[in-house]
């Protein structure tokens, strides 16, 4: 038998949002305890910050250059590298159960397997030649709607509670900008689904499912991927006593006084100030019809205490998947890999949501990987840059199998020294947005613990703009040096060092089916 | 306003392509849609996930080689106008392009991804090897 791979996503969870990494409000205790006895990474990086970009680089182990996800609404093609078919080549049972989003989420059409799977209620459309290398999926999303197997399940058995989750989209199909709660803070909503037909148990309920089935001595490797704490922030009412939102500190990143909040967003690359004012949204990520500039300081807190509230369900959920695994005898070839796919403002520099904002709110991950105990791999802590670009070729060395020729970076390292020896000098981060007309572009290194983003010709920026921050001086990233002379030298390195590094981008790029 | 263009060269006589795609009735046979329905100038179109289309045929020119409709009688289509044209590009190639305008402006992403799934299939069928 060989060592199993429980690899834990969640959907834009902040670096911050751990105890392990200095979180102070949410309970998280297993996940502490993965960090206590594995890896943490505390320079990890997605190669996106949106979705389907993001999550196609871990299956693909390719730079978004690559595997030509560049936005959200982009499908990954179908006979794209997986690590998992790979796996299930050696013999693994696979699955992939939460969020997968490979594939567009609207599609009235059903054009694409993740939608139609679920919309026929089947997990698995050819058992010999699975979608992706998933012997087994089962899907969900943010909340009810679609056609993905949660939104089904729930419309099953529960139809009385199809309504209780916040409508993502408004009537014109736009990420909606309704309030709700207290405050009216947007994507915040009161909901009255009872905690275990919450999407974040049924992940775990069916993950345990899905093991339940195995042999005793399959080796297997399974995807549980939670779609919190993604807006909308509309985790179970009764569970919402947990953090009360007017207990909370305003988070270290929000600029309180709005003269200076603008000084340091104008000090940015112009689409920061014009998403601010709400004269440029750039793309779907965020309600379009919500102004940043309207954010208030309870609207902060309120929706930080919906996302606490998320996180620590997300924990005791991967607590009874752990129980689970333990009682099946697996424990001690167990490998748990967590991440998240990105980051999330949270209330930094008086912004929610993400979109194109390469800083450490949506950047910087959580990241951790507890190998096998049977592994005898000491804990550690690691600030080399890493990224997800990292996941799949660690995978196959968890397997131990060779590392696939498709990967373009080596398998996350054990230590830091480790880290040198591999090679993990850098990490990219690539965003592209073009929805109707409003383009942008932008290619990001971080390295020696700055981080440098050039910007390509688009709707409010040209080439040869950019920002360049100081991690170590200016970790909360105010200060854009891009035009400072005394780091000229230094900012042309790493864009030399990136445009070396980075692959290049297939063109021409691929279609946009969908939104999102 | 979303606007959606999809294009494709087929290695065929514009005259060919157009006698296919310039028949509203068949549609099912090159959008991947359930089925589809004409009665005069309305055609019903069925897509997979169980929605349905009413439509309203507002062009269809055979010397132009163009067919334009609109999606009617939905509360959530507050405009749309979808435009196949076929063009010559010599006697034996010619340019067949589909093209969608429509609020809410996010749904034409979705028509326009299905578009390039008929396109290419039309140009699968037609293309002279």
């Amino acid at each position: 038998m060989g060592r199993k791979i429980l690899f834990i996503t969640t959907d834009q969870q902040r670096y911050d949002a751990l105890g392990c990494n200095g979180g102070l409000i949410a309970r998280t205790p297993t996940i502490d305890a993965l960090s206590k006895h594995g890896i943490t990474f505390d320079r990890a990086h997605p190669q996106n910050v949106v979705c389907m970009p993001s999550r196609s680089t871990m299956l693909t182990g390719q730079h978004v250059a690559t595997h030509g996800v560049w936005m959200n609404g982009v499908p990954l093609p179908e006979d794209a590298p997986s690590i998992a078919a790979d796996l299930r080549e050696t013999g693994y049972a696979t699955a992939l159960i939460g969020k997968a989003h490979f594939e567009p989420l609207l599609d009235p059409f059903l054009r694409f397997t993740e939608n139609r799977m679920g919309a026929h209620r089947t997990t698995n459309e050819n058992p010999n030649d699975p979608h992706r290398g998933f012997d087994h999926m089962e899907l969900a999303t943010h909340g009810a709607a679609g056609a993905l197997h949660y939104s089904q399940w729930i419309r099953d058995n529960h139809p009385e509670s199809v309504l209780s989750y916040y409508r993502v989209l408004d009537n014109e199909l736009q990420v909606n900008a309704e309030g709700g709660g207290d405050t009216k803070a947007p994507q915040v909503h009161v909901n009255p689904i009872p905690t275990e037909w919450y999407h974040t148990e049924w992940v775990a309920q069916r993950t345990i499912a899905w093991l339940e089935s195995l042999p005793a001595d399959k080796d297997w490797f399974c995807w549980m991927s939670f779609p919190d704490p993604h807006h909308p922030w509309d985790p179970p009412a009764s569970e919402m006593h947990r953090v009360r939102w007017q207990d909370l500190d305003l988070p270290e990143n929000y600029i309180a006084n709005s003269t200076t909040r603008e000084a340091v967003l104008d000090d940015k690359l112009r689409h920061w100030r014009g998403w601010y004012d709400g004269t440029f949204v750039s793309n779907y990520e965020a309600p379009a019809r919500w102004v940043p500039a309207t954010l208030t300081q309870d609207q902060v807190r309120e929706v930080n205490a919906y996302t606490h509230v998320e996180n620590e369900l997300i924990d005791e959920a991967i607590a009874k998947v752990m129980g689970a695994i333990e009682s099946r005898g697996w424990g001690n070839d167990l490998d748990v890999l967590y991440t998240t796919d990105h980051g999330e403002f949270q209330g930094d520099f008086g912004l929610l949501f993400k979109g194109p904002y390469h800083v450490d709110s949506l950047m910087r991950l959580p990241l951790i990987w507890r190998p096998a105990p049977s592994a005898n791999i000491a804990p550690a802590r690691v600030s080399a840059p890493v990224g997800h670009v990292s996941l799949a070729a660690t995978f196959a060395h968890i397997a131990g199998i060779a590392q696939p020729s498709y990967v373009e970076a080596p398998r996350l390292p054990i230590h830091q020294a480790e880290a040198e020896q591999l090679g993990h000098e850098r990490v990219l981060t690539e965003w592209d947005s073009v929805l109707f007309g409003k383009i942008v572009h932008l290619r990001t290194i971080c390295r020696d613990n700055w981080v440098c983003t050039a910007a390509l010709d688009g709707s409010m920026s040209r080439a040869g703009e950019g920002e360049l921050y100081d991690l170590t001086h200016d970790p909360l990233q105010h200060v854009n040096r891009w035009d400072d002379p005394s780091v000229r030298a230094l900012r042309e390195d790493l864009l030399a060092d990136m445009w070396d590094n980075l692959p290049s981008q297939q063109l021409p790029l691929r279609t946009m089916d969908a939104p999102v | 306003m979303g606007t959606v263009r999809r294009f494709s060269f087929i290695e065929c006589d514009a005259d060919t392509v157009w006698a296919f795609v310039g028949a509203p009735e068949r549609l099912h046979e090159w959008f991947p849609i359930t089925s589809c329905r004409v009665e005069g100038n309305k055609r019903w179109i069925e897509l997979a996930a169980g929605i349905t289309f009413e439509e309203d045929i507002v062009t269809l020119d055979h010397d132009l080689r163009r067919f334009q409709y609109k999606i009617v009688n939905n509360p959530l289509i507050t405009f749309h106008l979808g435009t196949v044209d076929v063009i010559p590009d010599g006697p034996n190639r010619c340019l067949l392009m589909y093209s969608t305008d429509m609020d809410p402006e996010v749904l034409a992403l979705p028509i326009g991804g299905a578009a390039g799934v008929g396109i290419a299939k039309v140009k699968e069928m037609f293309d002279r090897k």
